[in-house]
Order: C-alpha cells, then structure tokens, then sequence
C-alpha cells in the first residue's frame, strides 16, 4: 500500500503507543528471560525444565499452557504442542493454566497491532510487526485474545517440549553410560534399543532439569508429528460432560460467604442518594458496602448465600447522577452522524479516490450508509470472582483472559503489593472477549476486604451482567463506488464512525496511558481486505460516547465485515456481475483468497438454479491472519425466514487441530448469525434496556443450519482461530436475504426488517 | 426442610422462596447446574425432579415434592450415562457451561423418546441456550447417545 509510511508516521494507536513506548525503551528488557515461575510451586519430587514443563519423579508430566480456556480448545492445542516434541501422548500429561506470570506473556496479541494489513509483507510492516512483539514483552501482558495464542505459543511451546526430551536424553545418556545418540524417547520413557534397558522421564527428571538447557533445540518435521495437524480428544472434555466444578461460579472454599454487586445502571455515574437500611435488615444479609473501581460505582452485598445477595440487591433504593454521555440510542446515534461528518483518519489510500468521484456519472455510482448496534457479549456463565484477604495476602480466583491484569488491578484497588496477590485462573464458562475486563475481581477484591479474611464469591446476577459490559460498540458507515463501464468498481470511498474500542479499554485497564491516535480498530476488515480497486479510500472517526466499549469476538472486523461485504455484494448487484466472480476477479493479486471463494463457492454448488423461496449470499473477511469465505443459504417459510445451511472454507495457514478449527469456525458463524438476526443493546435515560435472554437471545438449536466446513493451508503464515469465522457470517446472511426478498437491509439486527422462523 | 439430591438426603434450612438452584449450589454444595438467567430462559440449571425436566432457577425449593437428580447423580458408579459418553465420543463441549443442561434435556427426552426425530431434539432443546454454538455436535450426540442406549450401553 503505497501510503503505509505516512500513515505509520501519523501513527495508529496501539502502534502509537507501543512503538514509541517499546522499542525504544524495552530492548535490553526485552533480551533479558523471565525467571521461570514454576520453581516457587513445585512438589516434592518436581523438577521443572522451563516454564511450560514439569514433570514428577513418578512419572507425572505437567504441562502448563498459560492460555486462558473459554471453550477454544486453546488447552489442548498448547498442550499438543508441548507434548508433540516430549514424545507422550495427550492422555499421559496433566494440563495446568500455571499461575499468572510476566513469563507467559503473549507477544503475538499486538503483532497485527500495527497499521498494516495481514499480506502486507514489506520491509516497514515486517519491522514494526517485530516491535511489536517486543513491546508484547515489554508490557508482559499475560493475555488470552486477538486469536493469537496458537502463532504465539507455536514456537515457544514447541522448542520448550523439545528442550525438555533433549535433557532427560542427556540425562538418561549419563546414568545408563551410554551415548545420548543411542536413545529414543516414546510414551514418557527413554529406551535404550541395543541394551533394551529403559528409564521413565521421572527417574531422570530431577538430574535432567539441574542440566543447562540445550543450546540448540531442533524440532521435529512436520511429517514427523503424531498429535499436531490431527484432531486430538480435548483435555477439559470429560469434566465438562460430568458436571464437575472447573468453572469461576464452582469456586467453594472453608468458610466462605457470598456476594452479588449492584453497580449504577448509568455508566461511571454515583449515587447521589442511596437508602440501604431495607436491603440491609433482609435475612442472610451480612453487610452491604459502597464499591469504587476504574469500571464505575454501586454498593456490593455481602450475605450468606446467593440468592439472599441477589434479593437485597434488588431492594436498594439509589439514585444515581446524570452520565457524561448521551441519553438515548437516539441521541448517541446523532453523535455518531456528527462524528462521521467530520475529517476521518485515513488509513488506506489507493489511487486518487477525489478525482475518480469527480466526474463520475450519476448512473455509476453506488452508495450506501450502513449502522450496526451496540452488542453485549452474554457469556453463559455471568460475571464472578471469589476473593480472600488474609495476613495481608490475596488470593482470587476466577475466569479471566488476562491474569497479570487481574493481578495489577487488584493490587492498585486493594491497596498491596502485587507479589502478596495469587490469581487462580479457571475455565471459563465463555470469554469472546469480556473477561479481558477485570471488573469482576476488583468487586470481589474490594468487598474481600470487609470479611474479616473469609473467602466471599460474588456472582452477578445474568441482569447486571448485561448491563454492565464492555460492550461492541455501535458503528455507522458511509459507502461509495464507481463502477467502470465493465461493471466492476474502480473507486470506493468507505468511512466510519464508532466509539474507540482501544480508548474504552485503556480507560479501564491501563488508566495512566492517555490515547495517542486513532483506533485501527475502527476499520479493521475495511482497510485490511485483499481486494484491488484502482482508487480505493477507508477512513474512520472515533466518536466521543463514554459508554463502556470492549473487545467483542472479533472486535473491528465485526462490525466492518458487514459493512465491507454487504457493500460489495451491492457493487455486484449494480455492476450486474457474480458476487463470487467479482471477488475472484478484484482478489487476483491474493491467491490464498482466491482459492478460499473458490473453494467454499464449489462446496456450495454456487450458480446451480435452486428451487423457488431459497436464495444464497456469500461474504469474505480476511481477519486475525485467516483468510475466510462463508456462503449462506435461506429459504422463506411461513413462520419467516429460515437459515438452511452455511458452507466456510477458512484457510488459517497451519491446522493444528482441524476438529477443533471445525468447532470453533461453527461457533463464531453461530455468534455472528445471532448478533445479525436479533441482538442489539440499545439505551434509554442513560440506561441499557435488555437485562436477560428474553430481551437480548441469541440462536437456539432449533434456529441452526446444517454446516459444511473447509479448512485449507495454502498461506505461508499461520493464521488465528477463535474469532475468524464470525465476521463474514453477518453479511453472508443479509446479502442472501437480499437475493431471496429483494430487500437490502443495511442495518443491523436484521429482526427490524424481516422475520426469522 | 429435607431434599433428595441424586440418592442422597439433605436436611437444609432453607428460605422456601430460594429457587432449587441456589440450595443445591450454595446450601448442598452441588455445583454440577449451572446459575446462567435467573428466569428459566437458558436451561443451564436444568435438573430432573421425579425424572422430569425442570429449570431449578425458577422453582422455589419449598415447592420440590419429589427425587431431584443432578448432572452429578445420572451416571453409574464409574461408569458415563450413555448421553455424556455419546457427548465425549462427538467431542461437543466448547466452554462447556451449558452442557450440563443440555446433557439434563437430552437425558430427558431420550427416557420419553427412544428414537428422536429432528424435531423432537428442536423441541425438547429449544430452551437450552449454547453461546457457543455446540449445536451441530449436540444434535448428533443425541442420535449416537439413543443408539448407545438401545444398544443397552
């Protein structure tokens, strides 16, 4: 992209604030090796060999993958990688998340963080990339996101595997008085073929680890791998068929009280008047007191049971000051049109898209405006944290995507030194990005302080959940193309407007850092697509809104998917060529996306007649490194409209384990299509009006197509996972209702205009 | 107030109005159903009461005249209730917070159908919410789970 110096000097944010922070500073920090944080924890007869390694003298291997489990299969995967190079099977080795360590920290999260697309491979992309994954180490953010804890872990987890086996071989070489050259490892034991005399890893572990470690790892061959590239049995399967209590909200401890929160409904607003004395005189209450965190304000209940919590809550009688933001969707609306109004930041500029507008024929020209609601992420399991303060030492446990935050918060609103904190970091019953907040543990943090030292686990109730969330935010987009005399474009002018997800989060998480330019995340999957269009302009304005706005599975492309591909789809509509046979055509520079529209247009059958009342649409979005291309196929049916069936063919460079790639591709179609057809949070007198299921649903069983799935490895990176599925759904799903009604619907949730059966 | 949970008896005391749900999570210490609406809109706490299907979110416990089973109460001693192994074999769990539920409705359907249709899983499942979109797999662990069962696996 010809502009990517300017704009890189103009800098990004993420890219602004992590360059000029890191590279600069952090090098020397950056060379220098965490300590390994499993040597405070071992048992008796442990040896540890890395951070990512332990194994017992009776043969336990325990591999620590520091990656959060919120049903990606991200523990299995980790594991799988350590264990492919220590040569045991997935059902010999425990698996443990470890606690929560600089050591773990995930450089691959901010890598893409700069203001350059996936393919873009120049010598200025390719550097800042490395920054950034340097200032991933400088921030020494333990974090669960961006779908980078497979390219992150990838080579650490591999060569800690292969740096393991190297050493107990050395070892084994020692003790038996042979050549290490003549040892094999296979199933936790070392065998010596010539002798046929064998040692298990544990008798060796502990003269292996006191060995320094090898100074050249070799890792197998890919030809080579018994686990990696082949669907292996999840590790957290079989707790989670029995009901057993892994999760944040299972947390039971000696003594322990319980807890719910009652936060001001209106964001970062006080109470200016609060009458607690009936809430306080409800059987089982214990106490009630006023919370105060980065996240905002309310009172937390402290009682001996849950639903003596949750009754108390409803019975505070509070009043609460006006908010600093909008009052109505209405209202917050128009602030977005008066933002999109404004000068934009640009971010790809290709051609000279002013003079390509400036003589076109009215007839040529497409335009549209595009909006998307705010979403609540609604994970299964609402918000807790179980928290205890004793002797001066906390202990938290809970579900979280980023344990060095919890711990860093925790520290600054309890008042204590971060090395008095342990995090104990669960499954987590759904993440998609909320439970990178840590306003659960700060509530439990703080009402932890007013037990006396008893353990309190405090749940929210599902109505504050969904009313206090980092919400995706609302985005609006304005759309222009010209169209050549073939019908296809040749200029295409995109623009949005959306509050800053990056400015949200560093309010709540990293309060000192002040936002230094524009949001990427804004036009992530607008600016980023493989297309070619001669003169081809994305821009975006950060809205000033203040209500809560986070990570939401997939983040910017959730929203510019839509966008970006419902535009396209119109482009071809007007230029009267095949959706698919455009992509294919402005693609032709990008073979990997090319193959992916090929491939999922011929599971489809795309271009075969199909029968009266069924209709088809088809979207791409290259996002988190994968390059993905959903087809969508309605029928109209007397109870409204049904989703049939959805084709997605993902190429993610590398399969690491293509069945749980298959699930997690079905999931995110599955949260994108629910998000399209029916969910939106919208906001009255300051307020959220959804509060349950009833109000904010998503797809039932009864709703869901049949899918057929794809997963390719034709590019030469690897690519992310968990998030990339979701963002083509959206508008693979409204250009099929376009192709079978007519109607073109460029607002979001889709329920406003047509009925789903 | 005295409660059968999964074979065994409970002496509790108990506010009669407080849902099943949080007696048997906070005051009996069976965390297998899972808290996720409040107002039987998700079907996480699903249990079987006299080997009926019920949202223990929404049924005061001073209500519960029957045997209540679990999550923790369907298999045998050491051994998978053919719906959870049928839902090890189709690998269905993503988070996994919902499964219990819809392990609890499957278990439920399958012990008044032998042999469910397509339509009988959408009725009987419909009110088990998965955000995670498990769905596919759910729907053909429960036809593997009825041919285990007929099987007398």
């Amino acid at each position: 992209m010809a502009s990517v110096g300017k704009i890189a000097r103009r800098t990004f944010l993420i890219g602004a604030a992590a360059v000029a922070g890191g590279v600069a500073v952090g090098y020397y920090y950056y060379r220098k090796p965490f300590p390994n944080p499993l040597e405070a924890e071992l048992g008796k007869g442990e040896a540890t060999f890395n951070p990512y390694v332990k194994i017992g003298a009776d043969n336990t291997i325990t591999i620590v993958a520091p990656r959060a489990e919120m049903g990606q299969g991200i523990s299995t995967t980790l594991a799988a990688m350590v264990a492919e190079e220590l040569d045991v099977g997935l059902d010999r080795v425990k698996v443990e998340h470890g606690p929560a360590s600089h050591a773990y920290y995930n450089a691959a999260i901010l890598q893409e963080g700069g203001p350059f697309a996936f393919f873009d491979e120049s010598m200025t992309a390719q550097a800042v990339r490395s920054g950034l994954g340097v200032v991933g180490k400088f921030l020494a953010l333990q974090g669960t996101g961006g779908s980078a804890s497979t390219r992150d872990g990838f080579d650490k987890m591999r060569q800690a595997g292969a740096a393991a086996r190297q050493m107990l071989i050395a070892a084994a070489a020692q003790k038996l008085g042979v050549a290490a050259a003549d040892l094999e490892t296979a199933d936790g034991s070392i065998l010596h073929k010539a002798s046929g005399k064998s040692l298990t890893y544990g008798a060796v572990a502990a003269a292996a680890a006191a060995m320094a470690p090898p100074a050249e790892v070799k890792l197998k061959d890919r030809a080579d791998w018994k686990l990696l590239g082949r669907p292996q049995k999840r590790i957290d399967m079989l707790a989670k068929v029995t009901g057993a209590p892994i999760f944040g909200i299972d947390v039971r401890l000696p003594d322990m009280l319980y807890g719910t929160v009652k936060m001001s409904p209106r964001f970062w607003s006080r109470p200016v008047k609060a009458n607690l004395t009936k809430a306080e005189k409800m059987p089982g209450v214990i106490k009630i007191v006023p919370l105060e965190t980065n996240y905002g304000h309310g009172f937390g209940i402290i009682a001996d049971n849950t639903w003596a919590a949750f009754k108390a809550a409803e019975a505070i009688d509070a009043q609460w000051s006006d908010p600093e933001y909008p009052l109505s969707s209405a209202a917050i609306s128009d602030a977005l049109k008066q933002a999109l109004a404004t000068k934009g930041s640009v971010m790809r500029d290709n051609g000279d898209v002013d003079t390509a507008f400036a003589d076109a024929p009215r007839e040529r020209i497409v335009e549209a405006d595009y909006a998307v609601p705010y979403l609540a992420h609604a994970t299964m399991e609402p918000m807790n944290a179980t928290a205890q303060l004793k002797d001066g030492a906390l202990d938290i446990w809970c579900g979280n995507q980023a344990p060095t935050l919890v711990r860093q918060l925790c520290a600054n609103a309890v008042g204590i030194e971060q090395d008095k904190i342990t995090v104990h970091t669960t499954f987590m019953g759904g993440g998609f990005g909320r439970r990178v907040e840590v306003d659960y543990a700060l509530c439990a943090a703080l009402m932890a302080k007013e037990t006396g030292g008893r353990p309190v686990k405090v749940t929210w109730t599902r109505e504050e959940d969904m009313r206090h969330d980092a919400y995706r935010p609302a985005a609006i987009g304005k759309f222009q193309a010209r169209l050549g005399d073939d019908g296809m474009p040749v200029a295409v002018d995109m623009k949005m407007a959306s509050p800053s997800v990056i400015a949200g989060t560093l309010r709540r998480l990293f309060p000192s850092i002040s936002p230094l330019g524009p949001d990427k995340t804004i036009v992530d999957g607008a600016y980023d697509q493989p297309y070619t269009i001669p003169n081809y302009r994305v821009s975006g304005v950060a809205a000033p809104v203040s209500i809560p706005v986070g990570s939401w599975r997939s983040v910017g492309s959730s929203v510019n998917g839509f966008f970006h591909e419902g535009f396209m789809d119109e482009i071809a509509i007007a230029g009267k060529i095949d959706p698919v046979e455009m992509r294919k055509r402005l693609m032709a520079a990008y073979p990997s996306a090319v193959k992916v529209v090929e491939k999922v247009a011929a599971m489809a059958k795309w271009g075969e007649a199909l029968p009266a009342g069924k209709a088809r649409g088809i979207a791409f979005t290259l996002s988190f490194g994968s390059w993905v291309g959903e087809i969508v196929q309605v029928a109209d049916t007397p109870a409204g409209i049904r989703i049939e069936k959805v084709w997605i063919a993902a190429d993610v460079g590398t399969a690491l384990d293509p069945g749980i790639i298959e699930a997690q591709l079905i999931s995110a179609a599955i949260y994108g299509l629910s998000a399209a057809m029916g969910q939106e949070i919208t906001f009255a007198d300051g307020m959220v009006e959804q509060s349950n299921f009833h109000d904010f649903d998503a797809m039932r069983i009864f709703q869901c197509p049949v899918f057929e799935v794809a997963i390719l490895e034709n590019f030469h990176k690897m690519g992310g996972v968990g998030e990339i599925g979701t963002p083509p759904a959206a508008p693979a799903l409204a250009n099929a209702i376009f192709a079978l009604t007519g109607k073109r619907i460029r607002t979001l949730p889709l329920s406003k205009t047509v009925a789903f059966a | 107030m005295r409660l059968t949970v999964d074979g065994q008896s409970f002496d509790i005391d108990a506010d009669p109005d407080m849902p099943l749900l949080w007696a048997l999570r906070d005051l009996i210490g069976k965390t297998g159903p899972k808290f996720g609406c409040g107002i039987a809109a998700c079907g996480a706490c699903t249990v079987h009461v006299d080997g009926q299907p019920v949202r223990s979110c929404s049924l005061p416990v001073g209500q519960v005249s029957g045997a209540v089973t679990t999550i923790e109460g369907i298999g045998a001693a050491g051994k998978l209730h053919p719906v959870q192994q049928a839902w090890l074999e189709e690998q269905v769990a993503q988070c996994g917070y919902c499964q219990a539920g819809q392990i609890m409705s499957a278990v439920a359907l399958l012990d008044e159908v032998a042999d469910p249709s397509d339509a009988d899983i959408d009725n009987a499942m419909g009110g088990n919410l998965c955000r995670c979109g498990t769905y596919p797999r759910i729907r053909s662990a429960i036809k593997k789970a009825a041919a285990l069962k007929t099987a007398g696996l």
